[in-house]
């Protein structure tokens, strides 16, 4: 793969033209569907960026994500969303976008921000170079997540558990009926 | 520099969609695309001219081991990818549990209707 900047401009446009239809679109579904063909083209961007395990995962949490906001969508019967012209959000948003372009000159404008396709690779080219020998995995990203930093694997472990458990909670059908309801009833 | 640039964009998408919209599905969805954002960028930072993906075979000579992209980032962002996956699941569950009680998606509307 030579140069991969057309389809990934392409992937980028489609993109940002589809997170503009999620986020203005009156349609509670169509929000969500378009918010999951972001997140497919964004799989297919990693794919040609030389990532396949994040391409092959992404895949598989955005029909997850698709599922999930479904449910969350559809059986409530409303769909419409009214919209609020709010300026203030508008020009926090502008100021944001613009402390970030400005603190990002600060901090990488001198010391020279790495150009795209040219990164730094200090850490990993140690991982590259004795993945192999070290872990006897030849897919270094695995040797990476499951080796090299094994406790980064712990504690996102560890983060998804407590948000599976905090769903579960949220979800489960008898919960605890409060005193003043059981009163009431 | 125009990669960088158009995640900074889509960032912003995603955060103005967090602060403007009053509906509680399009605050998540805020959500959802600021993180697609930071995803395509830490890849995008880990990307080498000519690379290829990171996984050794038989035939991979050490000149092949020079054009290997960055395996960091994409280890970090597939710990990313499962965990916004996981809050996802429950902001979604706190929206339903929200509806449920107050009868709708508007932000404004239920902060009205305390109690």
């Amino acid at each position: 793969m030579e140069n991969i900047a057309p389809q990934l401009y392409t992937l980028l446009v489609f993109m940002v033209i589809g997170s503009v239809v999620a986020v203005e679109t009156k349609n509670l579904l169509s929000a969500v569907i378009s918010v999951s063909a972001v997140g497919f083209a964004l799989s297919v961007a990693f794919l040609f960026m030389g990532a396949p395990d994040i391409a092959i995962t992404q895949l598989v949490v955005e029909v997850l994500v698709l599922i999930i906001l479904i449910r969350g969508t559809i059986l409530l019967d409303n769909t419409a969303v009214e919209t609020h012209g709010d300026t203030l959000a508008v020009v926090a948003s502008l100021i944001f976008f613009g402390l970030l372009l400005g603190f990002g000159a600060m901090i990488f404008g001198s010391t020279g921000f790495p150009e795209f396709g040219e990164p730094v690779m200090r850490v990993s080219r140690v991982y590259v170079q004795t993945g192999l020998p070290a872990t006897h995995a030849a897919n270094i990203v695995t040797s990476v997540i499951l080796d090299f930093r094994a406790y980064d694997t712990l504690g996102e472990a560890t983060v998804l558990f407590t948000s599976v458990i905090g769903a579960l909670a949220l979800l489960r059908k008898d919960g605890k009926v409060r005193r003043e309801e059981v009163a009431s009833a | 520099m125009t990669v960088y640039f158009m995640c900074a964009v889509l960032l912003m998408m995603g955060l103005y969609c967090l602060v403007a919209k009053k509906n509680i599905v399009k605050k998540i969805i805020g959500i959802v695309i600021m993180d697609y954002a930071v995803n395509l960028y830490l890849i995008t930072i880990g990307y080498k001219n000519n690379g290829v993906a990171p996984i050794i075979e038989k035939t991979t000579s050490p000149e092949l081991l020079e054009r290997f992209v960055d395996p960091l980032p994409q280890a970090l962002v597939l710990t990313s990818i499962v965990i916004g996956l996981g809050t996802l699941s429950l902001m979604v569950s706190m929206v339903i549990r929200l509806y449920e009680k107050h009868g709708t998606f508007d932000m404004s509307q239920i902060s009205k209707l305390r109690g």
